[in-house]
């Protein structure tokens, strides 16, 4: 887990961005590290830093990664799309799903169609 | 004179649209003042929907993704605000993100299963039997077999002809979720997130 690994003395790009003293009990820094400034800056910019603090201690810490993985998943799609964010990739696949289903169920109708006449001409062949 | 103003008063105080304040203002204890970019989105009646949006992304967030936008477009903004709060405060780990990664693999499983489908009817037209045997009279159920110039174009009709594949969001997600665990196999698992 990122948060066993040794840190280094400087900044992570969290309090470097909020120009503050990086503790070493900073619930940021194991996640947004100093070389990744723009993954903070985005979360940041969409959530609000105080937020995300807030989420991130509300999770239990082996769970956090994810936490800010989807954070960070979720802030870019907003930062692409101020009006729908995410909303609009659930929208498109859920279109998407409707469509699979009703092009499978047209071809299992033909599949069926095609079993029942294989049938017919066997018992045909069959008398 | 301070009768009619007094009357007139309570006449506006008691027009709750008038006077009573947007969710949001509530919430903030402030002064809902006309032209508050809140009220037309989180009326009184809907208090949970503001607090959600407020936990997760900030009224002063909120106040400048919504100043961003046409005005025609901030119903559907805080809507789709409102969505994804709602998603985090139930899934703090996942959120919405959770729910998009379940939709693609249900995607995913049904363009296999409709890949398969169009094979096996292809297998069919390709083996029909051959036309030696008599022609049944009156109204067919059978369709003519297709060529093979049409099965193939059938075929891509059918399959992938918009990208080949499952939906590609614009950025792959780059970690895996529990529901991508290789020990599940079943891809028809989809985790808990199908409500969405």
């Amino acid at each position: 887990m990122r948060s066993h690994e040794p840190r280094s003395t400087s900044s992570c790009a969290a309090c470097k961005l909020l120009k503050r003293r990086c503790s070493p009990t900073c619930i940021f820094a194991p996640y947004f590290r100093s070389d990744e400034p723009k993954k903070f800056a985005k979360v940041h910019k969409v959530f609000g830093a105080s937020n995300v603090s807030k989420i991130l201690i509300e999770v239990p810490e082996e769970q956090r990664e994810d936490t800010v993985n989807s954070l960070v998943y979720e802030a870019e799609a907003r930062l692409r799309d101020p009006v729908y964010g995410c909303i609009g990739a659930i929208a498109l696949l859920q279109r998407k799903m409707i469509e699979l289903q009703h092009d499978l169920a047209l071809a299992r109708a033909r599949l069926a169609r095609y079993g029942c006449e294989l049938l017919d001409r066997c018992c045909w062949c069959g008398t | 004179m301070v009768v009619a103003i007094v009357c007139i008063a309570v006449k506006m105080a008691s027009s709750s649209s008038y006077n009573s304040p947007c969710a949001a203002c509530k919430l903030l204890r402030r002064k809902c003042m006309p032209g508050c970019i809140f009220a037309p989105y989180f009326p009184p009646e809907e208090p949970q929907k503001f607090v959600n949006v407020h936990k997760i992304f900030g009224a002063s967030n909120v106040t400048k993704l919504l100043n961003e936008l046409l005005p025609h477009q901030r119903e559907d903004a805080v809507n789709s605000l409102a969505y994804e709060a709602e998603a985090r405060v139930r899934d703090p780990v996942y959120g919405c993100v959770g729910a998009i990664t379940f939709l693609q693999r249900q995607v995913q499983r049904l363009q296999k299963e409709l890949d398969a489908a169009n094979a096996d009817l292809i297998r069919y037209a390709c083996n029909d039997i051959p036309t030696g045997l008599p022609q049944v009279t009156g109204a067919s159920t059978v369709q003519p077999p297709l060529t093979p110039r049409n099965r193939l174009a059938e075929f891509n009709r059918r399959v992938g002809n918009e990208g080949g594949g499952f939906y590609q969001l614009p950025g792959a997600l780059p970690y895996s979720f529990p529901w991508n665990d290789a020990s599940s196999g079943d891809m028809n698992d989809g985790g808990g997130e199908g409500g969405m």
